[in-house]
């Protein structure tokens, strides 16, 4: 067992968790955060999306003890217009991928700020890109939602890129 | 205020949006164990050698449970239409009551550990050994043993009118073609999650469920008691599209290992263990052949398919159906054929037949319209029925060339030129396709109570279920008109046995189900509710007629005499005043069964009920590698009455999005050597991604039809009927190449 200290959505946490204990097991199963979901456990999905300072991961492919002393950021402590963005333009259906979605496009729309281009970028060295609905697909491309309400997950966050 | 057909938002997206909807994965009880499942490796045959002992030494092991060890469970119901939750076996196996396997992947022990790392530790450690029997598991191998399927009272297998084989053989211009589909997986991103606890010999069940009552009914009769002593609690599913209609091994085997280790116990399915243990969209083949005079008019269609069933369950897809309804051809032949395979149960996923059915029929019209030099919207107008064509009966409603008229117009269909290759966008090749969507309109069984506060609040109360359609908010609309009052006044409880047993979530027939219940409940409550206001001194509805009072702005009125419902409430002295349709006593019960058996003959006798639109695709081709992206889509659909315009669209466009994904990508691939599906997770089974999906147009008819309640006709299946098969025609207006064969990958365009 191990010891591990984690900034959780500005709280500190305190875990003794076996090594092997995914990021994201360890904020379902030991601090109760349901929020961030389990949908593949491999990678492939982008229901876990969690932000550790700022930046997106997959947290089932991170493991809690190399977390230890960052700053974490769950949908229970998201508190951003995206999220009513999501309800407005209907970008859900049963929801489970929406947390994922939800802090997945936060630290998607920090990449952009940031200046940083994609697969579907004109000029990589481009000095502004502009986030049209196209940017927007490709570097959400990582969360898949099955229920099909990507139309309304572009709008929602193209809404709040503005 | 009519909120009826407004784009109300969702009343349960703030808890969407914020984490705090619960699935069944995270009810937290103390003391919680976890299961994982061991997965048996070989498709047919007999455990020799299970040992488990590593398994067991394993730390924070309680139990590995095993057909050696584990506590008889009685086996699967059989199935009879006069208790429908019998149709919710998944498998007939007697999982861990039997050392035989049936399927590939069937679930052979079961781990229960103090942490979810240890029961996946400890089972990998669980050593078997089989003997194998020889087993049937290559579908297109098994195309010459299918057998025609019977007429069921449900399901018809075959139907024929006139001579189709004469008509086809003398027909001046005639196609006969050979289509094959795939397996699919529903692969919900919510994978199947259990969390069960035995209070003594009270069973607490979360699980998200398309069903329920099914559920519990089932448990009931595995785990030998009354299904009162079972409360299944699921308001929140996510995703589901037929997958969780069906009770599965995990969640008969969670509710084991709770009883064996007197623990609550949760299991999620591995994605990979969603594959393997949840059955999937059957593969088919599939024949069309279609004769036509010169000017467009059919005069022979034939159209029959081959789907499989395991041989431990599944049920047959009516891969025909919509070939029933779609074209007036004067001698007409569908017949459904069925082969059984040695894999997992095959299950209903959205649109269980239509979907993959369309795809073919769709596409051989689309290419009769070639070979007759005509447009295919034309074709399909020039074959337009007015009356059932397998029957003769009315149909109850049907727009079908309205919503054409719409889509060309919208979709600018005149601007595309018909021949194939000849539009073009520097290297990439532009197609435009259409198809016709169609699905049969459902009603069951709903009970509902709707109770009315001394404070104007109404609770409706209904044990439906929610997995992503917007359910509540659609009932609470619909409850808001029928009362008259604000929606904010309303809350609806659901996705609980512990209230008035409420419909499946299934064939596209929720809402209307519900609706017709809730409706009743309504009126009846406002009756009550007046009768009470007509009794009570000083009351301003003294003396009137029920007749001549409306609901409105929170109270009854008869023109500006009347008063709101708390004034009628506080006058007469009530806390409450509720209004109930259906009941769950067991008289109840039967009354009900037998009214939805008597109202669904009876309906099916007179009318044709269905849904039905027209798909408008634009396919980019890229000509150097044969790549295909979706450009633009439009959907336009007669749906009947529309509840909430914004819910429904994005219904239909999700129908879209997995049509996408079923046209382009998605396949279950099994090994036919040893029955095992090859590519159990998300990184292999290719499900549409954001860039996959364009924006989606969604347009509506909103024409109610006469016989539905409120004049809906289900929205949840339509939306993936035609998608495939629109796609398909898309793609040879683009590069001249039909593809007969799911899924259009671009190795078969090169």
């Amino acid at each position: 067992m191990v010891d591990v200290r984690m900034r959780v959505n500005g709280s500190i946490e305190k875990l003794d968790l076996e090594p092997r204990v995914s990021l994201l097991d360890a904020l379902r199963e030991h601090l109760g955060l349901t929020g961030t979901k389990k949908g593949c456990d491999q990678g492939a999905c982008g229901a876990c999306t969690v932000l550790v300072d700022g930046e997106r991961i997959s947290s089932c492919l991170a493991l809690a003890v190399q977390y230890a002393d960052r700053d974490i950021t769950t949908i229970e402590g998201v508190e951003d217009p995206i999220q009513q963005s999501f309800v407005r333009h209907d970008g859900f259906q049963c929801g489970y991928c929406t947390s994922g979605q939800i802090c997945s496009a936060i630290g998607m729309l920090a990449e952009h700020a940031a200046g940083a281009p994609s697969a579907v970028t004109g000029h990589l060295a481009a000095e502004q890109i502009d986030l049209t609905p196209e940017e927007i697909r490709e570097r959400m491309s990582g969360n898949l939602c099955r229920c099909g309400a990507y139309n309304g997950i572009v709008a929602a966050i193209q809404e709040s890129s503005r | 205020m009519t909120y009826v057909g407004q784009p109300v938002d969702r009343l349960d997206g703030t808890a969407k949006v914020t984490g705090e909807a619960r699935y069944s994965a995270e009810y937290p009880y103390p003391n919680m164990a976890y299961a994982a499942l061991v997965h048996s490796t070989i498709a047919r045959g007999r455990i020799t050698r299970i040992d488990s002992a590593t398994a067991r030494k394993t730390p924070g092991v309680l139990a590995v449970i095993t057909h050696e060890n584990a506590p008889p469970m009685k086996p699967a119901p059989k199935m009879t239409p006069m208790d429908l939750s019998t149709l919710a076996t998944g498998t007939t196996v007697n999982y861990l009551n039997t050392d035989e396997v049936h399927w590939n992947g069937q679930p052979i022990a079961v781990v229960v550990a103090e942490t979810l790392e240890a029961a996946r530790e400890a089972a990998h450690l669980v050593e078997v050994e089989y003997a194998e029997f020889p087993a049937v598991l290559d579908f297109a191998a098994e195309e010459g043993n299918a057998t025609p399927q019977k007429n069921s009272l449900i399901s018809e297998g075959g139907a024929k009118k006139g001579d189709p084989d004469a008509a086809l053989a003398a027909a001046p211009f005639s196609l006969d073609l050979r289509y094959t589909t795939p397996g699919h997986n529903h692969n919900a991103i919510e994978p199947h999650s259990t969390t069960a606890f035995w209070d003594k010999d009270r069973l607490i069940l979360h699980e998200g469920s398309q069903n329920i009552a099914w559920t519990q009914g089932h448990l009931a009769v595995r785990f030998d008691v009354p299904k009162e002593n079972i409360r299944v609690i699921s308001p929140f599913v996510g995703g589901a599209f037929g997958g969780k209609t069906m009770v599965w091994p995990g969640t008969v085997l969670t509710v084991l290992a709770a009883k064996v280790t007197g623990r609550p116990v949760r299991l999620m399915l591995t994605r990979e263990g969603v594959n393997r243990t949840v059955g999937g969209r059957t593969p088919s083949i599939q024949r069309v052949a279609i004769g036509a005079e010169a000017g467009g008019s059919m005069t022979a269609l034939i159209h029959t398919s081959i789907t499989q069933n395991g041989k431990v369950g599944g049920g047959p897809e009516q891969v025909t159906s919509q070939t029933r309804h779609l074209y007036d051809a004067a001698n007409l032949q569908v017949q459904q054929n069925l082969v059984e395979l040695d894999t997992i149960a095959n299950t209903v996923m959205r649109a269980p037949g239509e979907s993959i059915g369309s795809f073919a029929l769709e596409a051989t019209v689309d290419e009769l319209a070639y070979k007759l030099g005509m447009d295919p919207i034309e074709l399909r107008a020039r074959n337009e029925p007015a009356r059932n064509p397998i029957d003769g009966k009315a149909f109850a409603h049907r727009m079908l060339l309205e919503c054409y008229e719409v889509g060309a117009k919208e979709f600018g269909w005149g601007e595309r030129s018909p021949e194939p290759g000849s539009m073009r966008d520097g290297k990439w090749l532009i197609g435009m396709g259409v198809a016709s969507a169609y699905h049969p309109a459902w009603q069951f069984q709903a009970n509902v109570t709707v109770r009315l506060s001394a404070d104007g609040t109404v609770l409706v109360r209904c044990g439906f279920h929610e997995m992503g359609m917007g359910a509540a908010t659609a009932q609470a609309q619909i409850a808001a008109d029928a009362l008259g009052v604000p929606l904010g006044a309303i809350t609806v409880e659901y996705g609980d046995t512990a209230l008035p047993t409420g419909p499946g979530a299934g064939g596209s027939g929720q809402t209307a189900s519900i609706a017709a219940s809730l409706i009743t409940a309504c009126e009846k409550l406002r009756r009550s509710v007046f009768s009470v206001a007509r009794k009570t001194p000083g009351s301003p509805l003294r003396g009137r007629r029920f007749a001549d009072v409306r609901a409105k702005d929170g109270g009854l009125y008869d023109g500006s005499r009347g008063e709101s419902y708390q004034e009628i409430l506080r006058r007469a002295d009530r806390a409450s005043i509720e209004a109930q349709v259906g009941s769950d006593t067991r008289l109840g019960e039967i009354t009900g069964q037998v009214r939805f058996m008597s109202k669904f003959l009876m309906d099916r006798r007179r009318w044709v009920k269905a849904a039905c639109g027209a798909q408008f695709c634009e396919v980019r081709v890229d000509s150097d590698t044969g790549e295909i992206r979706i450009s633009r889509w439009l959907g336009v659909f007669d749906v009947g009455k529309v509840i909430n315009a914004k819910t429904a669209a994005s219904q239909l466009r999700g129908g879209i999005v997995m049509g996408i994904g079923m046209a382009l990508a998605e396949e279950t691939l099994v090994d036919p050597r040893n029955g095992r599906i090859m590519n159990a997770g998300l990184a292999e089974y290719h499900v549409p991604v954001h860039a996959d999906i364009p924006s989606i147009d969604i347009r509506y008819l909103d024409d109610p039809d006469p016989t539905m309640p409120l004049g809906l006709l289900g929205i949840g299946e339509v939306g993936i009927v035609g998608v495939a098969g629109a796609i398909a025609n898309a793609v040879y207006h683009a590069t001249g190449k039909r593809v007969r064969d799911l899924p259009i990958t671009l190795d078969k365009l090169l």
